[in-house]
C-alpha cells in the first residue's frame, strides 16, 4: 500500500464542556475512498471541519504526506490541497458555475478578472470528470438541480489540483439518478489518485464506493475496516453500539462517560 | 420542473454510449457555438420569465413616464427642462450608486443622507473660514471631530480597509493643517470625511456585529445633530465659489460636449467589442456579432441625439446663452464606469456579490467577509459625500436640513426602483442611474403639472412600493424556478 497522504493521530476536540472527539486516528490513502460513518452526533462533521481548518483541534497531530502540519484556517488546508465539499453546499446562488468554482481564488490578468481563462479551465475540469448534465458553465447556480449543484461543488474541489477531498454527505437529499451521478464522480476522483473521505448515512452508498470504512461512535474511532471484510450488519452494529463481535471498542459502556 | 427531471434522467441513462459526436455535444457543446440572434433573444426572455428582471421594469416605467408627462405638460419636453432634470436627479443618483454596494450585501445604510449633510457642512465651513476649521467649529467640537477622524484611521487600519485609512488620514491632515480655502481641496475634504464616516459605520456593522439597520438608524440621528451643531439653528452656510457652483450648474462647452460623446461611446464600443471578439476567438459562447453591434449603434444614436440637443442654446431669454452638456453628466458617467468596472471586473467586486449571495460560502472560500462588509459602507459614505457636493452646489448653500428630509429615502428608492434587490446579491450600478432618472422625472413632471407636494410624495412612495413588490415577486419566481 502506498504512503498515506493524510494521517491524523490522537485528535481531540471539545466545545466547552462537551468532548466531541476522543483520540481520533485516521489515515487517508491516495486513490482510495475512505467512508466515515457514524450516528448523528458521533462527530463526523466536526472531524471534517477540524481537518479543513474551520475548527482548531485541542490536541493531536496532523501529518500531510508524512510531514507534520498545523492547519489554522481554511486557507492553510486549501494550500495543502485539502478541499471540502460541505453538506450545505457552500455555493453562492447568485453567481454562475464558473464564478462559484473560482470563488476566493479568481484568476486575474493585470489586476482584472480573467473570465475567459477561468471559463475554459472550469469547462476542462467538468469535462475531465465527465460531467454532462450541465448545459453551460455560465448557468446561474440558483437554476441548477440538487445533483447538479453537488456536481459543481465537487468539481470546485478538484479544480485546484487537490490531493484530498472530503465530502460531507454528498448524496443526502438527492434523487436516485442524481445519487448515481455523484457516486460515479466520487469513484472517478479516487481513480485520479486523490484521497477521498466520504461521510454518509447510506450503507448502500458506502459499500458501493468505499475501499475502507471508519466508524465513529460517540466521538471515538470504533473501528477502521476494509469494506470487503465486513457485512452491512456489522457496520450498522458498529455505528449503533460501537462494537460488533471482535470489532470495535472493547467496553462501549466506558465511552459514554 | 418535470421536463427538467426528464432531461436529467435522459442524460444519465446514456453515459456510456460515447459516440464521438454525442460526446462533443454533451460536453458543453452549447458553450462552444456562437448564439444566433433568435437564441439570444429567447435566452433573455427565458431569464426574464425566470425572475431575472434586472432593470427592465424601471426602463419600461421610464418610457411610460416620459410619454405621460410630455403629453400632459408643454414645458416638460423642452431643452431647458431636460438639462434641469439631469441636474436635479444627479445628487440622488450618486448617493444611490454608493448605496447599491451596501444593498448588494443585503445591508442598508440609513445614515447616508445625513452623513452627506455632515460632509457638505464641513466643506462649507472650510470654505467660509478659509481653511480654519478650528475657528469654524469651536475648540471642543473641532477636537472631537479630529479624534473621530483618528478613530476612523485606527478602525480601518485594524480591518485592513486601506482606502478608508488613506482617505481618513487625508481628511485629518487637511483639517489639522488649515490650508487656505480652495474649492478642489474642499471637495476632496468632503469625500475624505465621508470615507471616515463610512469607516465608523462599517466597523460597527462588520466587526461589532450590530445589525446595519440599527447602526445606521442611530447614526442617522447623530449625523443630523452634527450638521445642526456645525451650522447652528436657523443658520445657512453660503457657498460663494465659482468652481463649486459650476459642479451642478455649469456646462461643458460645445467641443467638450462632443468630446465626451466620442470618449464615452468609443470607450464603451471598444470594451464591448474587445471582450466579444476575445470570447469568439477562444471558442466561448458569445452573443451574435450583429446584436452586439446593434446595441452599440442604438446607444450611440441615443447619446448623439442627447448631446446634440444639449449643445443647442436652451436659455429662456435672449440675454444669455446656455448650452452644452451639464457637468453632472460626465461626473455621473465616470462614477458609473469606475463602479461598474470594480463590481464586474475585479475580485473585490466578485466577492461583494458572493458575500451578498451566500455569506457562509464566501467565508469558506477564504474571503474576508468582515473586510468586505466594512468596505461597502466606506464606499457608500464617500459616494454620499460626492452627492452632497452636487446638491450643495445646486442650491448654493448648506442649511441645517442638508441631507435630511427624504434625501436618503429617495436614494434607496432610486436603487430599488432600478432593480437592485433589498435581499442582497442582485443589482448593478446602472440600476441606480435608471432609478434616479425615474424619481427625478416624477418630481420634475409633477412639479410642472402644478401638483402639490402631497401628491408628489404619495406618487413617489407608491412607485417605490411597486418596485419593491416587483423585486419580491421576481425573487419568488426565481426561487420557484429553481425547484
Amino acid at each position: 500500500m502506498s504512503e498515506p497522504i493524510l494521517e491524523l493521530r490522537g485528535i481531540n476536540k471539545s466545545f466547552g464542556p462537551v468532548h466531541v472527539l476522543h483520540d481520533i486516528d485516521l489515515t487517508v490513502n491516495p486513490g482510495e475512498v475512505t467512508a466515515l460513518v457514524g450516528d448523528n452526533g458521533a462527530g463526523k462533521s466536526t472531524l471534517v471541519k477540524c481537518i479543513a481548518g474551520i475548527h482548531p483541534t485541542d490536541s493531536g497531530e496532523v501529518l500531510f504526506e508524512g510531514q507534520p502540519t498545523h492547519i489554522k484556517g481554511p486557507r492553510d488546508a486549501a494550500e495543502l490541497g485539502i478541499e471540502v465539499v460541505y453538506q450545505d453546499l457552500a455555493l453562492a446562488d447568485n453567481l454562475d458555475i464558473v464564478q462559484n468554482m473560482f470563488l476566493g481564488r479568481e484568476r486575474t490578468k493585470a489586476g482584472l478578472l480573467d473570465e475567459t481563462d477561468m471559463e475554459q479551465a472550469a469547462r476542462k475540469t467538468l469535462a475531465s470528470l465527465s460531467v454532462r448534465t450541465v448545459k453551460s458553465v455560465r448557468t446561474q447556480v440558483s437554476s441548477l438541480s440538487g445533483g447538479q449543484r453537488q456536481t459543481v461543488a465537487i468539481a470546485k474541489a478538484v479544480l485546484w489540483n487537490s490531493k484530498v477531498v472530503l465530502l460531507d454527505e454528498p448524496t443526502a437529499a438527492l434523487g436516485v439518478a442524481q445519487t448515481r451521478q455523484v457516486l460515479d464522480l466520487v469513484r472517478r476522483l479516487a481513480e485520479q489518485g486523490l484521497g477521498v473521505v466520504l461521510i454518509s448515512h447510506n450503507m448502500n452508498d458506502v459499500f458501493e464506493v468505499a475501499d475502507k470504512i471508519a466508524c465513529l461512535y460517540l466521538g471515538r474511532m470504533a473501528a477502521v475496516v476494509g469494506s470487503k471484510d465486513v457485512t452491512h450488519g456489522q457496520v450498522v452494529e458498529l455505528i449503533t453500539a460501537g462494537r460488533s463481535g471482535d470489532l470495535g471498542i472493547a467496553r462501549p459502556e466506558a465511552a459514554t462517560i | 420542473m418535470s421536463s427538467e427531471e426528464a432531461s436529467m434522467t435522459n442524460t444519465t441513462e446514456t453515459p456510456d454510449q460515447e459516440s464521438p459526436q454525442q460526446g462533443a455535444i454533451s460536453d458543453f457543446g452549447i458553450d462552444t457555438t456562437s448564439m444566433s440572434t433568435g437564441e439570444a433573444v429567447r435566452d433573455y426572455w427565458a431569464r426574464v420569465r425566470g425572475g431575472e428582471l434586472g432593470s427592465l421594469p424601471a426602463l419600461l416605467g421610464l418610457v411610460v413616464l416620459l410619454i405621460v408627462f410630455s403629453s400632459l405638460s408643454d414645458t416638460f419636453f423642452t431643452l431647458g427642462n431636460l438639462a434641469n432634470l439631469l441636474q436635479q436627479g444627479a445628487s440622488i443618483t450618486i448617493i444611490a450608486m454608493g448605496l447599491v454596494f451596501v444593498l448588494l450585501l443585503g445591508e442598508i445604510d440609513l445614515s447616508a443622507g445625513t452623513a452627506s449633510g455632515v460632509t457638505a457642512s464641513v466643506m462649507a465651513l472650510h470654505l467660509i473660514h478659509n481653511g480654519n476649521l478650528l475657528g469654524g467649529m469651536g475648540d471642543t467640537v473641532f477636537y472631537v471631530f479630529c479624534s473621530l477622524l483618528v478613530l476612523a484611521i485606527v478602525l480601518s487600519a485594524l480591518m485592513k480597509v486601506w482606502a478608508g485609512t488613506a482617505l481618513s488620514a487625508i481628511a485629518l491632515v487637511i483639517a489639522a493643517v488649515g490650508i487656505p480655502a480652495n474649492a478642489w481641496l474642499e471637495m476632496l475634504l468632503a469625500v475624505c470625511v465621508g470615507a471616515a464616516i463610512g469607516c465608523i459605520t462599517g466597523f460597527l456593522v462588520a466587526r461589532v456585529g450590530i445589525p446595519s439597520f440599527v447602526v445606521t438608524l442611530a447614526l442617522f440621528l447623530v449625523w443630523g445633530g452634527v450638521v445642526l451643531q456645525f451650522i447652528g439653528q436657523g443658520g445657512t452656510l453660503g457657498l460663494r465659489d465659482d468652481t463649486i457652483f459650476n459642479v451642478a450648474n455649469g456646462n461643458l462647452n460645445f467641443v467638450g460636449s462632443w468630446a465626451l460623446f466620442v470618449i464615452a461611446i468609443g470607450g464603451y464600443a471598444a470594451v464591448v467589442l474587445m471582450r466579444h471578439f476575445s470570447r469568439l476567438r477562444k471558442g466561448l459562447v458569445a452573443q451574435p456579432t450583429s446584436l452586439v453591434l446593434a446595441k452599440i449603434g442604438a446607444l450611440a444614436l441615443l447619446a448623439a441625439v442627447i448631446t446634440y440637443a444639449l449643445s443647442l442654446n436652451r436659455a429662456p431669454s435672449n440675454l444669455v446663452v446656455i448650452q452644452g452638456v451639464p457637468y453632472v453628466v460626465p461626473i455621473v458617467l465616470v462614477l458609473l464606469v469606475i463602479g461598474t468596472f470594480v463590481l464586474d471586473r475585479t475580485s473585490y467586486g466578485r466577492h461583494i456579490y458572493a458575500v451578498g449571495g451566500n455569506k457562509e460560502a464566501a467565508r469558506r472560500a477564504g474571503i474576508n467577509v468582515e473586510r468586505i462588509r466594512m468596505s461597502v459602507f466606506v464606499i457608500a459614505s464617500s459616494a454620499a459625500a460626492i452627492g452632497a457636493i452636487v446638491y450643495s452646489s445646486k442650491v448654493g448653500s448648506v442649511d441645517p436640513n442638508a441631507g435630511g428630509g427624504n434625501t436618503l429615502l429617495l436614494s434607496v428608492g432610486a436603487a430599488v426602483i432600478g432593480g437592485t434587490s433589498l435581499f442582497g446579491g442582485k443589482g448593478r450600478l446602472r440600476d441606480a442611474v435608471i432609478g434616479g432618472a425615474v424619481l427625478a422625472i416624477i418630481s420634475n413632471g409633477m412639479g410642472l403639472l402644478n401638483q402639490p407636494a402631497a401628491v408628489v410624495f404619495i406618487v413617489t412612495g407608491l412607485v417605490l412600493l411597486l418596485a419593491a413588490s416587483v423585486d419580491a415577486l421576481s425573487r419568488r419566481r426565481a426561487a420557484n424556478a429553481a425547484r
